[in-house]
């Protein structure tokens, strides 16, 4: 490993540098900015997702040549991502429309009813 | 299996041994994902149902989450460099590193316990609502891995002193080199998710 002969090793500190900067342009984006708040949303998640490739690619050593690349699990770590990714998506998913019998009405009157359906429920 | 000894490379992927204690460690750290997924689901589901407790908006202080979190961004870059130093291989470099990396956990976690504290002196504890019990588990599982990360390293840290840095100890350094930067992914969801958002609505 060439690298690992330098005294500093640029990688980790370009990838400080990143990280620091990426947690500021979202903490700004959060707290300071006017932007809607969607926009927010996705931006922050976004700059998430890249701050942990950014550990994952340049402190992890994940495309390590020199160990010989095949010692990090890439279908077990895609395995967890995945369910992660299901995991979450889908609970939001189920919990905010799942609750929705077909019958028309707006936020209030489904709310209106599930309280109605666990009074039903608990009286049994 | 053991007879197998490269010599070139990083001492720690030298052994069939390391190699695959280090791939095992990879496959927990996709179980961890797994795990810290289903306590954001949670927290997801149960965002806003703060009954009559404070809610997070009210509660969140940027300043001391931002604090937290560059306390915790700074330990995995220093980890990297205890790493490197190890690599070099420099015990002095990467004991020095690894003592920097503790002592920035433990602001981290000073800094935790004091915003628990203050959150539970404002009215919101595990019992006062769903979501705040959905908070404390999630940034609390978090709270004791870097707790257990902390004590593992320490003990780490005097089994070099004794033994000196060989496939085993340089292993075993590697591999909770892996576990602190997984921690700071996770910290990084808990911020964004967690604390910006919860800023935001």
């Amino acid at each position: 490993m060439a690298d690992s002969k330098k005294r500093v090793p640029m990688n980790h500190v370009i990838g400080f540098i990143l990280s620091l900067v990426m947690t500021l342009v979202a903490a700004w984006a959060a707290i300071q900015s006017n932007l809607p708040v969607t926009w927010v949303i996705i931006g922050i998640m976004i700059l998430a997702l890249l701050q942990a490739g950014v550990q994952l690619f340049m402190f992890m050593h994940v495309t390590e040549a020199s160990s010989g690349n095949g010692h990090v699990p890439w279908n077990m770590m895609f395995h967890g991502f995945a369910l992660a990714g299901i995991l979450v998506a889908g609970s939001l998913f189920v919990m905010s429309f799942g609750h929705d019998h077909g019958d028309n009405g707006d936020m209030g009157d489904n709310q209106q009813h599930e309280e109605q359906q666990s009074e039903d429920h608990s009286g049994h | 299996m053991a007879a197998e000894e490269l010599k070139t490379g990083p001492l720690e992927y030298r052994t069939q041994e390391g190699q695959m204690t280090i791939m095992g460690f990879w496959i927990f750290l996709g179980a961890e994902v797994v795990l810290f997924a289903t306590l954001f689901a949670t927290y997801a589901v149960l965002f806003g149902r703060t009954a009559d407790a404070p809610t997070p908006g009210e509660l969140f202080e940027p300043g001391i989450v931002l604090v937290m979190t560059f306390l915790l961004l700074t330990s995995s870059f220093t980890c990297g460099l205890a790493i490197h130093e190890m690599r070099r291989g420099s015990v002095k470099g990467l004991i020095l590193w690894m003592i920097i990396t503790l002592a920035l956990g433990l602001g981290f976690l000073g800094f935790e316990i004091f915003e628990f504290v203050h959150y539970t002196h404002e009215g919101a504890t595990v019992q006062s609502a769903a979501f705040w019990s959905a908070f404390f588990i999630l940034a609390g599982t978090h709270g004791l891995h870097v707790t257990l990360g902390v004590g593992w390293a320490t003990l780490l840290l005097i089994q070099i002193k004794k033994r000196g840095l060989t496939n085993v100890t340089s292993r075993k350094f590697f591999i909770i080199s892996l576990y602190w930067h997984f921690l700071d992914v996770i910290w990084i969801f808990i911020f964004t998710s967690v604390y910006l958002i919860g800023m935001v609505i």
